[in-house]
């Protein structure tokens, strides 16, 4: 059993889908988040097994060799990435317990498909491969915000299908490319062949690989493909956003890996290529994050823009392009992920307790659950505002001490620094009009929170005090695969 | 006892208010009291040490990648501070129990009260400047939390906020700083940065280093010009802005000053920079404060103003200056908490703080009275009190500085006149407060306060006068370890003593004395004066002004942000266009060494055909079913293109993709209006129309080139092993179910996906069948004609033969699973056209999701199968057997994957195709005029 440990993150999710799709689990509505939250502690074990594992255990699937077979790479980062991804979707899946999962058809099979696309995508030792997963994770993505419906579901949907279809061209296009001028898919097979890799064959390699960086872009979203974000993640169903905090990262990882891992520092020709275009990119996305956080009118489209933000902190770290900066990285990805991920979901609670309010930043009715929902609210919002003692200081000093020129940390101290400023004051104004300033009406008795809605806030930020605490033992191992990932590159 | 319990035990006792049983109020405060009681004895324990010159330490590992250690430090200078906060923060704690009415969530307030007094622990005792860091933006949220606490009325939230934002912003720039500091010097460590000498001032970042702290600190102890939101947070409850403005919040910008002054201080922008921000501040504080009819806004300013007085000392640079900061800081912190709870017990005892009304009060509360004038006094700097001490070292040190070179004696000048200014408003609080005639429309008569509710004032006011008279025996020995700790190794000699003689300083005092009991005779023509300047209120103002600053985001935002897909779209493609630039303008058209394919005309015709039919299908795109018609014509050119490239596999998927695909899009085009409307404007077209040109043009000249250029691939492993490996000899089949069967299995997995979710869209939909086509003409009443019924049932078991045929070849010749489901799926497909959906529904049960979850499962059965041999996931056996009549035969686990992707398609293209048709079910084309 210990030999297939790679693969187990995305079958046995599949397997969890299945069984949650079956029909005479219909109407079992009990008995299927059983199975769903099962599925989900089994991967979290099995992800701890693997993150256990000292050295990179590659899984050749079909016992094909590599380049030939599909490689399943499961390093280091990958399980990191795994984990967080792991972490996240427990209390996503509790939240939707208070009740969303049965707003429409297929919430469970859906999600844990949903899991096993980004399980893949992390796993994934092969680009086509990568590109199957990326369809996995989109097609269940797609399905999962049109959750509950609604008219700003269904065009928040339009607009994030086209988007993510003309992506998905772009990435088979882009894939050709590289197919014809190097020969292989195969990651690790394409880190050594780049390295060879010459004249126009190279600028072939080099338009394909462009192709790819758009794409991943997009799903991160990064400047100027950042536009689908915050009205999707806004429309979208609570547990479903926030689940989505991770999607974003899936992008980023996919930059990582290949844009360090293969066209990195031993990459020929083509070394480092792609570093003149990360650092306006990131400059541009945090401008416009930061614009985008003052202007926010309610608090699921302000936690769609800080995900923007973590997005641009996130491509400096690439874009500082040194060990130090990817650890720092690493740590900031999880900790935006929670927080990120935290944020919708409070957002979800406030807003029902609000009536016709929303999560809009106008006066309303008291928040009935005022103190409760209004501590968690802080707590969250420090987070994400980067203030201590959560882990936001820490991500986002780590990823600014980890400039090393004047001109980096004259372009990267401002933006980072504003940034905080901008989520310091959109939450200070949020905050006061939502918990402080009532209309003469009365609170809603009936609103009530419910349990699981409140275990998974908890989780949530409970995984961000731990990351506090335990930072530096968190930092060891980042520092250890940020020097890897520099040193010998990625992929094997 | 190790120091960090100084700062841990307060933090702890953030939850034991909140543990108390609330409605026993004495319970809470005694609880509340309890732990930073135990805090202060240990600073007791420690303070013979530290006054001894030792420095205690105790530091543990945290984040050593990031430098950041949990580091405590003790030495004189926190030792000064952390006695200042836990004296203090008990009396208020005391105090505080009196003043909160019992409508007032009292375990919050202490709870928020000792949260705040442990970050101010934590910023005098860190001994890492990134962990000071963390401690002093606690203190800017605790603070939050105090000022907003009687969050219902508008001023506190605004209040609260603006204090928050200036001093967060100050914070943001005060951690660059730090960056800064540390690159430099290379350790966050305080012991390593103040033993760094003159490393940070000799560096060529000095400047920014310094504006950056300085900017941190200015904001925090309210100097100008960021001095505006301090009186602002004075919608504080009383007990909070005795505590914040007297020892603590704004102390720590002060604190912060001195403790960087051995590595900071030392050049002239330091001293340039620091003496006239203060000189500023306490001018203008003293002078506002004079006009303040609110007694807690006359503090506040007065706040600001000894705040600069401060500040200026440290500027100065001297030795002894720095001395006479750090004590100022302490009589400013006993007189002024003083202050700020005797104006509470008469906001408490009258109802209210305007000095226009309250007058007169020293008859109906004596004892109140005289605590009150003794403190006022002292922050006037009337001798024998202990204001007059640190004031007098004040005149003296001004006389002796040269910051601003020819210009320095003014600085003496402004000294005194701000002194004047001081005793001016000092005077002004007791006398129209306590004398003054009687009070003016009182809604209650004054007594004096609960007897407990004085004590914590008494204290204070004995301290004023007892460290007035003794000062060296009281206050030396801190100031001396304090004073080491600032100035490094050498001290001056204090002189500590209230008589020095006849000498400038006194004259000074005297003239300050003398100008402020003149000012205040004379305050009718200052009155006067000054209302000819408007108020401006700077909590509404810095409200107004965020809020214009964020509509104008707004606006910038929505012209960044149309909402729009085809913006978004435009957008992508630039971007796209801009990334490939680069690499195209390098690259040559045609590869060498590459011999190309001749043109024959069925290629031209070809070609030229799927060119037509897209240009058609754009041309046409609004009268829609033409255009979906137009657009299969491309899906049946690229399968002709398949197939005349020896690509029999993809011809056939492409094509049974095809059909499939375009009853689809006829189902989907039924609910649908006929044409699109016009939407694009002729700019836009033109834009769209470059952008696409430029986009095809750009895939074109890269297929184009790729395809002119050698290709040395992975692809001959697999024609080499397509036999021996896999048991196929259809190449394309063993890629897909073998050698990259994991593909198939995740693309198969994404169908099923599609599925569930075109199922999921629709599955509460209502649509209405038109009753008449877009002219009025009414459908055809034969809706499932006779022939057709008869066709496509005898087409059933055919097509299901053939699929089954294509299905078991697909190993060898062209097919396979995923085109065998396909034609399953058209041909029930047809059966739906032809009878309809309720027929079908009578004679076939069919549960789609079933097909999908069996198809799923088989193919991940068989991926695991392989486990049991020990061989990973999806690993393929195949084996040749013979059975008589039929002949050789080949077994192979690759097939029963294929019956997997098979069950998959069909659920799949089923589920989908039959949800739609099931939509027309609905269709009381009546109810529409409802």
């Amino acid at each position: 059993m210990m030999q297939h440990l790679p693969i187990l993150p995305i079958l046995l999710p599949m397997i969890g889908a299945i069984i949650t799709m079956l029909p005479w689990l219909v109407n079992k509505i009990q008995l299927t988040r059983w199975v769903s939250i099962l599925t989900l502690l089994c991967n979290i074990a099995i992800i701890t097994l693997l993150a256990w594992q000292p050295d990179t255990i590659i899984y050749q699937v079909g016992n094909w060799d590599a380049p030939f077979g599909i490689s399943l790479v499961a390093d280091n980062l990958a399980s990191y990435m795994l984990l967080v991804t792991g972490l996240l979707a427990i209390p996503a899946m509790l939240y939707s317990f208070s009740g969303i999962d049965r707003q429409g058809s297929f919430f469970h099979p859906l999600f844990l498909f949903q899991i096993m696309g980004i399980n893949g995508a992390f796993l994934t030792g092969d680009l086509f491969n990568l590109f199957v997963f990326f369809e996995v994770l989109l097609i269940a993505s797609y399905a999962l915000l049109i959750h509950a419906g609604g008219k700003a579901k269904t065009q928040a949907a339009i607009h994030y299908v086209v988007l993510n279809l003309v992506g998905s061209s772009c990435f088979l296009i882009g894939l050709g490319l590289i197919y014809a001028s190097s020969g292989t898919l195969n990651m690790a097979d394409l880190a050594i062949k780049v390295s060879v890799i010459k004249g126009d064959q190279a600028i072939l390699l080099q338009a394909g690989a462009l192709m790819l960086f758009l794409v991943f872009a997009l799903k991160a979203a990064a400047l100027p493909l950042h536009f689908w974000l915050p009205n999707t993640y806004a429309a979208a169903s609570a547990p479903v956003a926030a689940l989505f905090a991770i999607m974003t990262k899936v992008g980023l990882y996919a930059i990582w890996r290949v844009f360090v891992g293969i066209f990195g520092d031993q990459a020929g020709e083509l070394a480092n290529f792609i570093a003149p275009w990360v650092w306006p990119v990131a400059v541009l996305t945090m401008l416009v994050a930061i614009i985008g956080t003052l202007a926010a009118y309610s608090l699921r489209r302000l936690a769609g823009q800080l995900i923007i933000g973590s997005v641009a902190a996130l491509l400096f770290a690439i874009a500082l392009n040194n060990p130090q900066a990817t650890a720092a990285g690493l740590y900031y990805l999880a900790h935006s992920t929670f927080a990120g991920a935290a944020l919708f979901l409070i957002a979800d609670m406030v807003s029902q307790q609000r009536g016709k309010a929303d999560d809009r930043f106008v006066p309303s009715r008291p928040v009935h659950n005022a103190r409760i929902l209004g501590g968690v609210f802080f707590v969250v919002a420090i987070a994400l505002i980067g203030m201590p003692p959560l882990a936001g200081f820490i991500g986002k000093f780590a990823i600014m001490q980890a400039a090393t020129t004047t001109s980096q940390m004259l372009w990267l101290y401002p933006l980072m620094l504003i940034a905080s400023l901008a989520t310091l004051i959109a939450f200070s104004r949020a905050g006061s009009v939502i918990f402080w300033k009532h209309s003469n009406a009365k609170a809603d008795e009936d609103a009530q929170v419910a349990w699981p809605q409140l275990t998974a806030v908890a989780l949530l930020i409970t995984l961000n005090l731990f990351m506090v605490i335990w930072a530096g033992t968190i930092f060891e191992p980042l520092s250890q695969m940020a020097n890897q990932m520099h040193q010998v590159g990625m992929g094997g | 006892m190790n120091i960090a319990w100084i700062i841990v035990l307060p933090l702890l006792g953030v939850i034991a208010p909140l543990l108390a049983n609330p409605t026993r109020r004495n319970q809470v405060a005694w609880i509340t009291a309890v732990l930073p009681f135990a805090a202060l004895l240990i600073t007791l324990y420690h303070a013979p040490a530290i006054l001894a010159g030792e420095v205690v330490q105790q530091t543990w590992y945290w984040i050593p990648q990031i430098g950041l250690t949990l580091s405590f430090r003790m030495d004189g200078l926190a030792l000064l501070f952390t006695l200042l906060i836990l004296g203090i923060g008990l009396l208020i704690i005391l105090y505080a129990r009196y003043y909160l009415s019992s409508k007032d969530p009292m375990g919050r307030f202490y709870s928020y009260l000792i949260l705040f007094m442990a970050a101010m622990l934590g910023i005098v005792n860190s001994g890492n400047l990134l962990q000071m860091w963390a401690f002093w933006e606690l203190t800017s949220i605790s603070s939050f939390l105090l000022i907003g606490f009687w969050s219902s009325t508008g001023k506190a939230r605004k209040g609260a906020r603006m204090a928050l934002t200036i001093t967060g912003a100050g914070g943001l720039a005060l951690l660059a700083g730090i960056l800064l500091i540390g690159k430099v010097v290379g350790s966050l460590e305080l012991e390593a940065v103040l033993n760094s000498g003159r490393l940070l001032v000799e560096h060529q970042w000095y400047p920014v280093i310094l504006a950056l702290v300085l900017i941190g600190a200015f904001t925090k102890s309210a100097q100008f010009p960021f001095h505006f939101w301090l009186p602002h947070a004075m919608s504080a409850p009383t007990p909070v802005s005795a505590y914040l403005h007297s020892a603590t919040m704004v102390k720590a910008g002060i604190f912060l000053l001195a403790r960087m002054f051995p590595v900071l201080s030392g050049h002239d922008a330091w001293f340039v920079t620091v003496s006239l921000v203060g000189l500023a501040t306490l001018l203008l504080g003293a002078y506002t404060a004079l006009f303040k009819h609110d007694l807690k806004g006359l503090l506040a300013y007065s706040t600001i103003s000894h705040l600069g007085l401060i500040t200026l000392l440290l500027g100065m640079g001297t030795e002894l200056a720095a001395v006479a900061a750090l004590f100022h800081i302490v009589n400013h912190a006993v007189f002024k908490a003083s202050l700020f709870m005797g104006v509470g017990i008469i906001d408490h005892e009258t109802g209210t703080r305007d000095m226009r009304q309250i007058n007169g009060l020293f008859k109906y509360m004596p004892h109140t009275a005289v605590l009150c004038i003794v403190a006022a006094l002292s922050m006037a700097g009337v001798p024998l009190l202990n204001g007059f001490l640190s004031k007098e070292m004040f005149f003296a040190e001004t006389l002796e500085q040269s910051a601003i070179g020819a210009l320095s004696w003014l600085i003496p000048l402004l000294a005194t006149i701000a002194g004047a200014l001081s005793v001016a408003y000092s005077l002004r609080f007791i006398h129209d407060v306590f004398f003054n005639g009687e009070p003016k429309g009182l809604k209650k008569t004054p007594h004096e306060p609960p007897r407990y509710m004085r004590i914590p004032v008494e204290v204070l006011v004995a301290l004023c006068i007892l460290v007035g008279i003794f000062p060296a025996l009281l206050v030396g020995d801190l100031l001396k370890s304090a004073g080491v700790a600032v100035l490094g190794g050498t001290l001056p000699y204090i002189p500590l003593y209230i008589w020095h003689g006849f000498n400038l300083p006194l004259l000074m005092s005297a003239l300050a004395l003398a100008g402020g009991i003149g000012i205040y005779a004379r305050r009718k023509v200052l009155f006067q004066f000054q209302s000819h300047f408007k108020e401006v209120d700077a909590n509404e103002r810095f409200d107004a002004w965020l809020y214009q600053v964020i509509t104008f985001i707004r606006r910038i935002e929505a012209l960044i942000d149309k909402r729009s897909l085809q913006y978004y779209l435009a957008w992508l493609s630039v971007a796209l266009l801009i990334l490939l630039a680069a690499p195209l303008l390098n690259l040559s058209l045609v590869g060498d060494n590459v011999v190309i394919t001749p043109l024959t005309a069925e290629v031209w015709a070809g070609t030229a055909l799927i060119a037509i039919a897209a240009l058609a299908t754009v041309v046409n795109n609004r009268r829609r079913l033409f255009a979906a018609l137009l657009i299969s014509i491309v899906g049946l050119g690229v399968s002709l293109a398949f197939a005349r490239f020896s690509a029999p596999d993809l011809a056939l998927t492409q094509i049974s993709v095809e059909v499939i695909t375009t009853i689809l899009l006829l189902l989907a085009l039924f609910f649908l209006p006929q044409t699109t409307p016009k939407e694009s404007k002729p700019g836009r077209l033109l834009r769209d129309i470059g952008l696409a040109g430029i986009f095809g043009g750009i895939m074109a000249t890269l297929t184009y080139a790729m395809l002119t250029r050698p290709i040395e691939t992975i692809s001959d492993y697999f024609l080499a092993n397509s036999k021996t490996g896999g048991g196929g000899t259809n190449v394309v089949n063993v890629i897909l179910v073998d050698f990259r069967g994991f593909d198939t299995f995740g693309e198969i997995t994404v169908l099923g996906i599609a599925a569930l979710g075109i199922y999921k869209l629709t599955a509460g939909m209502r649509l209405f069948l038109p009753a008449t086509n877009e002219d009025g003409l009414p459908w055809s009443r034969d809706k499932y004609p006779l022939i057709l019924k008869q066709v496509s049932q005898s087409i059933l078991p055919l097509a299901l033969l053939i699929s089954a045929y294509i299905f078991l070849r697909g190993h060898n010749l062209p097919g396979g699973g995923f085109i065998a489901g396909l034609i399953t799926a058209i041909a029930i497909v047809q059966q739906y056209i032809g009878h309809g959906n309720d027929w079908i529904q009578k004679r076939f049960y069919a549960n789609y999701v079933g097909f999908i979850a069996a198809g799923l499962s088989i193919a991940l059965l068989t991926g695991l199968g392989s486990w049991l041999w020990q061989k990973p996931f999806l690993t393929s056996w195949f084996d040749y057997f013979t059975w008589p009549v039929f002949g050789k035969f080949e077994l192979a686990s690759a097939m029963l994957f294929d019956l997997g992707v098979y069950l998959t398609v069909v659920g799949a293209a089923m589920l989908i195709l039959a949800k739609l048709g099931q939509l027309t079910v609905v269709e009381p084309y009546s109810e529409k005029e409802d």
